[in-house]
């Protein structure tokens, strides 16, 4: 640096120093710009804008959700508490205008103003190329493109510019459902294209920077691991215009900071605290605390029913009579979940999912269940559990295996990393752990399918294999498919009854997925995926 | 003098091909399965199958690994799977955040410790002495998270005359144009004395945190290293001539006692460039040292990789300049390869 250039800045520094009055200017647009603006302070944040990528994580679906249309979505109704709760069987157009469900295809018109946000109108072909791209990309999305049937491109049909049919592969009553969740999003397909090489035919390596989509807002500015700025789309034509102007995504990893920063009021909304805050903020009064059960999730206790001991039912039900239910409730979950356990003896089964099982904390049934299994001298194993979140895992194993112990089963706590988890899942080998499982799709056949089926998918974690249940779990998904609700509702319950008799996995609770926010904000509405919907939040 | 640098830098490249290998090894022994991380929670075995082979981890082990050697070579320090961002650019962007954050602590800490560290060799046994010891007994013990969140929760929280512990600018602001990474400066050159200002606010907590924890080295080296300078002969020779006290200290002793205290001062630094993770976790900070742990969390082997070779290139530098600096300070010191 020149002398002269020194001396300029130094007195520029004198200047900013002797002119403490300037900031009000400032100040009053730095109001606005508050007021129209929506700060989340979260955990962690996206590592790729788009959910068809390699690895995207779960914050980035919120990304995908808020940024990107799809063809369908679903209507609210008012879930437990009045809070906006998405209707699973009722859908409305989003990036189309109406749509037809025949015998086996559905047929969408798409709106004909609809624009990305380059400002390229949207048409069948982007519509088709977004959807082949779903079913070719490999990995989680076109995973989750199958659990619908949705398999191959053909499958995919453009009839004019403004019309697209979808074919069905087989009956599945998933397979419209399976249209409203994240993962068949409509790409901008020329943008795409043309930054797309040899090496990345799908253009991923672009998208995962930046949104290309037709959504109610786009990401301007993303520094992963720190924030993500989103502004709205004033051309958005899926729904009506949102309120929200702007949304700042902050990741602060420090949850006590998290909770400091809304109770001075100034964040506007978080997630992912420990339910002991959440617990605390609720009672203050102070914030809106909004918790609502996962649909179709469950935290269990699993046991792999391959190996002894657990492969003896008797055993697996003595486990079942020995947990301690309502300590876990009250203190690991600070009541923050519904129970599934306790059920009334003769309350008859239900066509739903989750319900609650008849176990209860009965030790001289579990000690009596040993020692007709022959085990009455115990034995020792160990419970593995995920260390990401240990904040539940921990405790809530930790008291479990105070109350085994009680019946003779010594067990010593296994602390899996969570980079570690999935691989120990894949391997089935743990004896005894502990896992959610919560799926997007809310059908009792959804979940029986991924955890209890013999076709052993990485969630039927326990290894259950059994003709019966396989037979009452395609009958249900058949049954679903051709409208024979009789069978199905029988079908069901027979599942739910073999699940609960045999025990391979026993519920725990469901879940709570919590929620805190400034008294100003609405509009709040839960969704599947279990993260925010910008477009129907307001401040103010 | 170029020479002698040059032959320096020449003797840190064997060290550096060492780590390259060293973190390569660990990285691939650590525990955990990327393809399995990443293929995320709904994944079946196939899914993950084809995200080893977009990995490119399928391939034999010393495949990736000249692989890995080669793209080094062209600049390039691979992606990072957690964050999809190229690791080069992340640890250039992070790393002056993580700098400017470190270095103002010292500066904080240097000047509190210094002084006290002084004051309190010349006057052993008195109550500046103890001052010193039981502050820098206190802020060694306390672990950096804790002080971290103490201070939170009562400058922000209880008082409220600290802003919002969310990183490097309050939300509002827009970062000013790159030219140093450094925000004080770069504020400063845009001419956006707002953005100063909170970039300056944003920093206070944070820096007094890490000055609290790198007080006790520094003080404490200080005041060994001039309890021994005192005592030797030439300050006393420079009392008996009748030199004023003030100048006995610092032109004669002080320069004297500064050696110990500047390497205690690069060890200093360099350590809490790598370990304020937890400082960065507290307050937000987009730093690289809670970059490089979350990298380790999800086994996401690129920037771990990264980092710890930026480390090593910085220690190498680090120590260069030190050495120069001894030469600076002490003529009688050469600088030998």
């Amino acid at each position: 640096m020149k002398r002269r250039d020194f001396l300029k800045s130094v007195s520029g520094l004198a200047a900013g120093a002797a002119l403490p009055a300037a900031p009000q200017v400032i100040s009053s647009a730095y109001a606005d710009a508050r007021s129209e603006t929506l700060l989340i302070v979260s955990e962690g944040g996206p590592n790729n804008l788009d959910i068809h990528g390699v690895g995207t994580n779960v914050p980035g679906y919120e990304v995908s959700w808020n940024c990107y249309d799809r063809l369908i979505s679903h209507e609210m109704k008012t879930g437990p508490g009045g809070v906006p709760y998405y209707d699973r069987d009722k859908f409305k157009p989003e990036l189309a205008e109406e749509f037809k469900i025949d015998d086996m295809s559905v047929t969408f018109k798409l709106k004909k103003n609809a624009k990305f946000h380059d400002g390229t109108p949207v048409t069948a072909k982007d519509v088709k190329w977004s959807l082949d791209r779903a079913v070719s990309v490999g990995g989680f999305p076109t995973f989750q493109m199958s659990a619908g049937s949705l398999t191959k491109p053909e499958q995919f049909v453009v009839i004019d510019d403004h019309t697209v049919r979808v074919d069905f592969l087989k009956k599945d009553r998933l397979t419209v459902p399976d249209l409203a969740v994240i993962v068949p999003c409509i790409v901008n397909s020329e943008l795409v294209k043309k930054n797309a090489n040899e090496k990345d035919p799908w253009g991923l390596e672009f998208t995962k920077q930046q949104t290309a989509g037709s959504g109610a807002y786009k990401v301007t500015k993303w520094t992963a691991g720190t924030e993500v700025i989103m502004e709205r789309n004033e051309d958005w034509v899926g729904g009506p215009l949102p309120k929200i102007k702007r949304v700042i995504w902050r990741m602060v990893p420090q949850a006590g900071n998290r909770r400091a920063l809304l109770e001075r009021g100034d964040a506007d909304i978080s997630y992912e605290l420990p339910n002991k805050d959440f617990q605390e903020m609720k009672a203050s009064g102070k914030l809106n605390v909004v918790s609502l059960p996962f649909s179709n999730g469950i935290q269990y206790i699993g046991m792999n029913v391959t190996k002894p001991p657990f492969d003896n039912p008797k055993v697996r039900q003595a486990v079942a009579y020995a947990l301690p239910y309502q300590k876990i409730m009250d203190a690991v979950m600070f009541g923050l979940a519904n129970p599934m356990f306790g059920a009334a003896k003769d309350k008859p089964t239900e066509v739903a999912w989750p319900q609650p099982h008849k176990y209860n904390t009965d030790m001289d049934k579990a000690k009596a269940l040993m020692a007709e299994a022959g085990q009455a001298g115990g034995f020792e194993t160990t419970i593995s559990f995920d260390l990401n979140f240990a904040g539940v895992n921990e405790p809530l194993c930790v008291l479990v295996q105070e109350s085994l112990a009680q019946i003779g089963i010594k067990t010593t706590i296994n602390k899996v990393p969570g980079a570690n988890w999935r691989t120990e899942l894949n391997k089935k080998e743990m004896p005894l752990f502990t896992n959610v499982f919560s799926g997007w799709l809310d059908y009792p056949e959804y979940f029986f399918y991924w955890c209890y089926h013999g076709n052993n998918s990485v969630f039927n974690t326990m290894s259950y294999k059994s003709a019966e249940m396989d037979k009452l779990i395609d009958g249900a998904r058949t049954a679903a498919a051709t409208g024979d609700m009789a069978t199905y509702d029988t079908d069901v319950k027979g599942f739910v009854d073999l699940a609960y008799t045999d025990i391979p996995r026993i519920p725990l609770y469901q879940p709570f997925v919590n929620v805190a926010m400034q008294k100003n904000i609405s509009g709040y509405q839960y969704w599947f995926h279990r993260r925010l919907d910008y477009r129907a939040m307001a401040k103010g | 003098m170029l020479t002698m640098i040059g032959k320096r830098l020449m003797f840190a490249i064997p060290s550096l091909i060492g780590v390259v290998i060293v973190t390569f090894l660990l990285t691939r022994a650590l525990p955990g399965d990327p393809a399995a991380y990443f293929a995320g929670p709904a994944a079946t075995k196939e899914a993950v199958e084809q995200i080893r082979k977009k990995l490119g981890l399928d391939k034999p082990l010393i495949e990736q690994f000249f692989r890995y050697t080669n793209d080094l070579a062209h600049g390039d320090f691979g992606n990072s799977l957690t964050t999809g961002q190229p690791v080069a650019a992340e640890i250039r962007n992070r790393l002056p955040a993580s700098a400017e954050l470190t270095l103002l602590g010292l500066i904080v800490s240097i000047v509190i410790a210094i002084p006290l560290g002084v004051l309190a060799a010349t006057r052993p046994g008195s109550w500046i002495d103890h001052v010193c010891r039981i502050t820098t007994t206190a802020g060694v013990s306390l672990p950096v998270f804790f002080t971290g969140l103490v201070l939170v929760y009562f400058f922000y929280f209880r008082l409220g005359w600290s802003p919002a512990p969310l990183g490097r600018l309050d939300v509002f602001y827009s970062a000013p144009p790159t030219v140093t990474g450094f925000y004080l400066i770069d504020t400063l050159i845009a001419r956006d004395f707002e953005a100063f200002r909170s970039a300056l606010s944003q920093l206070i907590l944070p820096a007094t945190t890490l000055a609290i924890f790198s007080l006790a080295p520094i003080a404490r080296m200080t005041r060994a290293s001039m309890l021994a300078v005192l005592s030797s002969e030439f300050v006393r020779t420079a009392r008996a001539s009748g030199l004023p006290p003030a100048t006995v200290i610092v032109t004669y002793a002080f320069r004297n006692a500064m050696l110990p205290v500047i390497t205690t001062l690069s060890m200093v630094f360099s350590f809490l460039l790598g370990a304020n993770v937890l400082v960065e976790k507290v307050f937000a900070w987009p730093g690289i040292g809670s970059y490089a742990v979350e990298a380790l969390i999800s086994s996401d082997f690129a920037p771990v990789q990264g980092f710890v070779l930026t480390m090593a290139v910085m220690y190498v530098l680090l120590n260069l300049v030190i050495d120069i600096l001894y030469g600076v300070i002490d003529p009688r010191v050469r600088l030998e390869g």
